[in-house]
């Protein structure tokens, strides 16, 4: 090849690390990936330090995939100082994408978590009552942390971003796609997520026949039925309202869709995409004429923790992002 | 917010009335000269089955004290057939999210109105914003700029 070798960046924030490692998921193929990029900046697996990024000419860096939201300020410092080194950022993974599982603690706020973590689980002694600040006076001098955040944001509302990579964390498919899309010489326009427009249900194998669920169950309380749609089933799945490009590896699993794909194209939101799915086939097994208010409020108590089941992954992403802080 | 606001707080209500009941019912509270506070803002849908959780969730974040869905009456009032149905279980579900996003669920209130009664309409909307007057404004409105 007469080109120059593409210079590749990887950067982890508020994540569980998975990311990092769907990139070696890829195998063999990463050969292929080094044969036309070289790495420059991967705190997971090279040393290089912020210091050497910092002095990295602007736009030095070709393609940065960034994982994880946006929970503190050396996080929200690394987005902005790899945005302003990259020619294209992308969002890999849904924590990035949409806040992610870690978004669900926007459900609480700061003094929230640090109470809950630092002074009040049952395993925890701190009778000084110590929680982090971010600058702590020492002998020898000052010492400073990242501040933690109230609010978990997505990568995009942080910085301006390019390209989606959708999963927790995205499949092998998805991310090869990836790196084949963003590397030819007519890149897709910006601001595509790289995945399939169609919803999980469209890439499911099993078996979709009479929409209605009456009963709801959890995941341990029974075993599905191998082949049978398992909403109908009445697991809750949020395959309907969940973009595909995972090939609905959980359903071939005999697991629900959690929903890590994110929204479908031109659906606002996820969760409330769900919300609207779900109740237009919960149903009674009554006739109409025998509903009341009563019975549906009861057939809708049977969803437990609805945020966590359909927000899962994208709270910070949604239309109200979190939970009201009260003063 | 400013002292003036603080003496005399008007709600401001979203109304999703459906076309062929709760709209022609404000329509006749309307034209009947019945008095009711003029709190709400009326958006004419096609149907409450069509209500998407996704307007109540946009009237809220755009600084709706309260939303009102209303339909036609139940069991087979609806022109659809089932739309009020599906109406009732998505508020439904939705009183239960909004509750854990900090907004006190009875700021969504679903009522079955028909054609014919404008003395209703009157009256859920006195009676809403009465409520939400003791509720006070929108937990959202009152949010301070995060970080």
């Amino acid at each position: 090849m007469s080109k120059e070798k593409l210079k590749i960046a990887f950067y982890w924030a508020a994540s569980c690390g998975g990311c990092e490692i769907a990139v070696l998921d890829i195998n063999e193929k990463i050969l292929d990936v080094v044969q036309i990029a070289d790495i420059v900046f991967w705190p997971v697996a090279m040393d290089v330090k912020y210091k050497d990024v910092e002095n990295m000419p602007d736009k030095h860096i070709d393609i940065c995939f960034f994982n994880g939201g946006i929970r503190n300020s050396e996080q929200e410092y690394m987005a902005k100082l790899l945005r302003q080194k990259s020619k294209v950022l992308v969002a890999y993974g849904a924590c990035a994408h949409l806040g992610g599982v870690p978004g669900l603690a926007n459900l609480s706020s700061k003094k929230e978590i640090f109470e809950k973590v630092y002074l009040s689980t049952p395993s925890t002694v701190n009778s000084e009552g110590v929680v982090p600040q971010p600058k702590t006076k020492v002998g020898e001098g000052e010492l400073e942390i990242p501040e933690f955040y109230d609010t978990v944001r997505t990568l995009d509302q942080t910085v301006d971003v390019d390209y989606y990579v959708p999963g927790c964390p995205p499949a092998v498919e998805r991310t090869l796609y990836a790196i084949e899309a963003l590397t030819k010489d007519s890149p897709p326009p910006k601001g595509t997520v790289l995945a399939p427009p169609k919803s999980v249900c469209d890439e499911c194998p099993r078996k979709k026949e009479s929409k209605k669920v009456s009963n709801v169950y959890r995941v341990y309380e029974k075993i599905p039925e191998p082949e049978k749609c398992l909403l109908e089933q009445g697991f809750i799945c949020m395959g309907p309202a969940t973009r595909g490009g995972c090939g609905a590896r959980c359903l071939k699993a005999n697991m629900p869709c959690t929903g890590c794909g994110g929204p479908c194209p031109n659906s606002p939101e996820q969760g409330a995409a769900m919300i609207s799915a779900l109740a237009s086939i919960l149903g009674l097994e009554e006739e109409k004429e025998m509903y009341t208010e009563e019975k549906v409020e009861k057939l809708v108590d049977q969803i437990k923790d609805p945020i966590g089941t359909f927000y899962m992954y994208a709270l910070p992403a949604s239309i109200l992002r979190r939970r009201v802080i009260r003063q | 917010m400013s002292a003036h606001e603080k003496r005399e707080f008007e709600p401001k209500i979203v109304g999703f009335l459906c076309n062929w009941c709760s709209y022609a019912g404000a329509d006749l509270a309307g034209v009947s000269r019945i008095q009711y506070p003029p709190n709400i803002r009326v958006i004419r849908v096609m149907c409450s089955g069509r209500i998407d959780p996704v307007f109540i969730l946009e009237a809220f974040k755009n600084g709706a004290d309260g939303v009102l869905v209303s339909g036609c009456h139940l069991p087979s009032d609806c022109h659809y057939l089932s739309g009020n149905f599906k109406a009732l279980r998505r508020v439904t579900l939705l009183r239960r999210v909004i509750k854990e996003f900090g907004i006190e669920p009875e700021r969504l209130r679903l009522e079955w109105i028909s054609a014919s009664e404008g003395d209703k309409f009157a009256a859920v909307v006195r009676d809403m914003v009465e409520q939400i007057k003791k509720l006070g404004p929108s937990p959202l409105k009152m949010k301070e700029g995060e970080e």
